[in-house]
């Protein structure tokens, strides 16, 4: 699964910083039916967390109800230099995952 | 369904008027639910969301909540309810002090005009709600998306 994530390189500690999560995915609601008329099962990002230097942070549950290719914009305080990691599970299964790195001066 | 079962469930419906009116609102017991009973005020949360969305299938949102996010007084988690699509609860966002500001940007799925509901629970364990209308003129379809 294919992600876009952005958050700044650099902070100053304390500072807010801003979040922006874009990740790839249908998001299918499992109401849909295919072309024979099939329903198509549910597969949905369930699962969202997002830890900074192993403290989580931000989480999120997901349904349905959250358009395809979900976008999340949260925001957390610079504390101190380390990753972001980003975790996401779907209905499936599937993992995804990704990490960014932040310089906190100050 | 026997006839004397349904002349006794429709007692049963007229002898407690108040659970008929909570059926009314199907929102209104499913957000009971989160809240265990506990009252949600109006306030303090402030739900964005377009006037009116040309195509359900991705409509933006903001949820804001106005709180100091302080170790002893943040935002604990963020809920949004839909009162129209067949899953309800379409998020629940958890949040901390580490947050540093209360607030949300996402996008979701719509199934018509209705009303959204977004439901805060704070660090004391006090809940506060905004509700925003919206108008879709292309609902997220259960097939056409």
């Amino acid at each position: 699964m294919a992600a876009r994530i952005q958050i700044p390189r650099q902070a100053k500690r304390g500072e807010v910083i801003e979040v922006r999560v874009l990740i790839q995915h249908p998001m299918e609601t499992g109401f849909r039916h295919d072309d024979v008329g099939r329903l198509i099962k549910r597969n949905v990002i369930n699962a969202f967390s997002c830890r900074y230097s192993g403290v989580e942070v931000f989480r999120a549950d997901l349904s349905s109800g959250i358009a395809a290719n979900p976008y999340l914009q949260f925001y957390t305080v610079a504390e101190a230099s380390g990753n972001l990691e980003f975790t996401w599970i779907d209905d499936e299964g599937v993992q995804g995952s990704e990490r960014q790195p932040i310089a906190v001066s100050g | 369904m026997k006839r004397r079962e349904f002349l006794a469930g429709l007692a049963g419906t007229l002898a407690s008027p108040g659970a008929a009116l909570a059926q009314a609102d199907p929102l209104e017991s499913i957000i009971r639910v989160l809240t265990n009973g506990a009252p949600v005020r109006k306030g303090k949360v402030t739900l964005e969301l377009p006037q009116l969305a040309d195509n359900g299938n991705s409509v933006p949102i903001r949820i804001t909540v106005d709180s100091p996010m302080t170790a002893t007084d943040h935002v604990k988690s963020i809920h949004l309810y839909s009162d129209r699509n067949p899953v309800p609860n379409m998020a629940s966002f958890y949040l901390g002090p580490r947050a540093g500001k209360a607030e949300i940007n996402s996008r979701v799925r719509l199934a018509g005009s209705q009303r959204v509901t977004a439901v805060a629970q704070l660090s004391d364990g006090t809940f506060w709600s905004d509700t925003a209308p919206i108008v879709v003129t292309l609902s997220a379809c259960l097939d056409e998306s």
